[in-house]
């Protein structure tokens, strides 16, 4: 089985500083695989460069076999990549809903000519658009903001909206960069439980984040990072037992 | 849900199609017909100009430059080649259009203050070789424009007309034809808002980098934009030409471009109906500070400040905030 993303010898250096360093490993098709590690390890760093935010300073990564170098952010949607981020980028000047009809853009043929004319075929897309961004925004929990403007939420309610905005792209993999920051407890187990879902969808979640607990618990495996290289790979057990791991979080 | 915002969305259009049929029972002589009608062509070019400065929040600070193009294409073609009208228009607009996605699309990597710089430098140019360019354009002294021709139809603002039995005059004729080209203008506007593509617009002002990543090709929708506010500069640059029947240079000048802005600002940046206000308000200032002329520029620099600094949202939005607070605090007063 040939992994839906991986990563050889990825290095990222910003000016001398090397953000990201030799970093490899491979998440399969399916799995929920967490990036965990101390603040400034290089975690978004490595989100952004699999996404294409970033341009590698060396090394590669590889989505459903096919190398990513030179492919531009919305060239990887097409591909099947989604990801929120962790400073959330909503479009406030649009409503909650919009925001989620976004995602649905590239499932939306529309031409200029229909749109121009808002042709039927152009109105009858939309109302299915609408649908489903309304579904999805029940499905992850945020249904009663429907009719809302995005700048009327509250920050858990839009960390979601930010989730249904990616599932409604219909991705393959979806890499959510700490979700779970800024959220209760209570927000907290429910989030562990959508993603859950997303994953018994199928969907191939990754996932940098913090909430030692939330991690351990959903992950099918973990990689850690240190200082932007890897420290440990495995699965949650073998990642507990790990000396490195341990003596990295307990300053040993 | 989908059917109610429907309504919505056509009703302003409603509205602005009955303040035109209404208009003319205060307008009392043909220059006030020709103010209206001015109004109403730098109205829609501001609709275009929105598009690209209120909803995908990229700014043009040249856009009188394609209004420019689009008046003197008309005038050259139609005036000294003798090509009909409508295919003037037409073409003048398709020139435009390549030449704005062919500076479009470099210039549209930058951000703020290097954008408006480089749409600055764009507008310069074009006036530039208006200016220079004497024996085409005529230089600095302007040129003559043709009336204009709808297929075999003199459209003169001096001519005189029979309309379902009506005699008319050119002035009203022309008031007729701008605002219908308003109201389409707007329709087109609404419709490319309310749409995907519009919907990609809106978020590369809101996050561009969250636009990228549902697949939103955001260069790509950058340059679709500049280009439609730029075809929309052209034809009501030609449509100008005709009207007025004379045009020199300052038609592509910074003060133009600089007045198309203020009209959005202060209008409503993001708001098509609120750039329409703008445009009003705009053109009747000089006429009711008639007699500060030599501070109008002065006055559009004020009135561009104060509304950034006390109306950041433009006239439109702040007046319906206003008066909807106003009426649910009256509802709630009741209930």
């Amino acid at each position: 089985m040939t992994a839906l993303v991986e990563v050889k010898g990825l290095d990222k250096a910003f000016g001398g500083v090397h953000a990201v360093e030799g970093v490899s490993f491979a998440v399969e098709a399916g799995q929920v695989y967490s990036v965990i590690g101390p603040n400034g390890a290089g975690k978004t760093t490595l989100f952004n460069l699999i996404t294409g935010l970033y341009i590698p300073t060396k090394g590669e990564i590889r989505l459903n076999g096919e190398s990513t170098a030179r492919l531009e952010p919305n060239q990887l949607a097409e591909r099947g990549m989604c990801r929120t981020f962790q400073q959330m980028q909503i479009c406030m000047n649009m409503t909650a809903i919009e925001n989620v009809m976004l995602g649905r853009h590239l499932q939306l043929k529309s031409n200029l000519f229909t749109t121009l004319f808002r042709l039927p075929s152009l109105r009858r897309d939309e109302e299915s658009a609408h649908r489903r961004a309304a579904e999805l925004m029940e499905y992850v929990g945020c249904g009663q903001y429907v009719g809302a403007e995005a700048s009327a939420m509250s920050y858990g309610a839009l960390k979601r909206l930010e989730i249904a905005r990616a599932l409604a792209a219909e991705p393959k993999v979806i890499l959510l960069d700490e979700p779970a920051a800024g959220l209760n407890a209570t927000e907290t187990a429910a989030l562990e439980d959508l993603i859950r879902k997303i994953a018994d969808q199928g969907i191939t979640v990754m996932l940098v984040e913090h909430d030692m607990k939330l991690v351990m618990g959903i992950s099918d495996r973990l990689l850690v990072l240190d200082h932007g290289r890897v420290l440990a790979e495995g699965t949650p057990e073998e990642i507990r037992q790990n000396p490195d791991v341990i003596a990295a979080y307990l300053g040993g | 849900m989908m059917n109610r915002f429907m309504q919505s969305r056509l009703r302003g259009l409603i509205v602005l199609a009955l303040i035109l049929i209404i208009l003319p029972a205060f307008l009392a002589n043909s220059f006030h017909y020709e103010l209206v009608t001015q109004m109403a062509i730098l109205a829609a070019t501001v609709v275009g100009l929105n598009l690209l400065v209120g909803y995908a929040g990229q700014i043009s600070l040249g856009h009188a430059g394609f209004f420019g193009l689009g008046a003197y294409f008309s005038g050259i073609a139609t005036g000294t080649y003798g090509w009909p009208s409508v295919p003037a228009l037409l073409v003048g607009a398709i020139l435009v259009a390549i030449i704005a996605w062919v500076v479009g699309r470099p210039i549209l990597r930058l951000k703020g203050h290097y954008l408006s710089m480089a749409t600055l430098a764009v507008g310069f140019i074009i006036a530039i070789i208006l200016n220079n360019e004497r024996d085409f354009t005529g230089g600095p002294d302007g040129m003559p424009v043709p009336a204009l021709e709808v297929f075999g139809w003199e459209l003169s603002a001096f001519g005189q007309y029979s309309l379902f039995g009506l005699t008319i005059e050119g002035f009203q004729a022309w008031y007729i034809f701008a605002s219908v080209v308003l109201l389409v203008a707007v329709w087109f506007a609404l419709n490319l808002i309310e749409s995907p593509i519009g919907r990609a617009l809106r978020s590369v002002h809101g996050s561009e980098v969250a636009a990228s990543v549902v697949g939103v090709n955001t260069a790509k929708y950058k340059s679709l934009v500049f280009v439609i506010s730029a075809i929309y500069a052209s034809l009501m640059g030609g449509l100008y030409a005709h009207f007025q029947g004379f045009i020199t240079p300052a038609v592509a000048s910074f003060e133009f471009s600089i007045l198309f802005i203020t009209m959005v600002v202060l209008g409503g940046m993001g708001s098509t109906f609120g750039v329409i206000l703008g445009a009003v308000v705009l053109k009747l200032l000089p006429q009711v500070l008639a007699d500060f002329q030599e501070l109008e520029t002065v006055m559009f620099g004020l009135i561009l400040m104060l509304t950034m600094i006390f109306m950041p949202k433009g006239l439109l939005p702040t007046l319906t905030a206003i008066v909807s607070r106003r009426m649910r605090k009256k509802a709630g007063g009741e209930a």
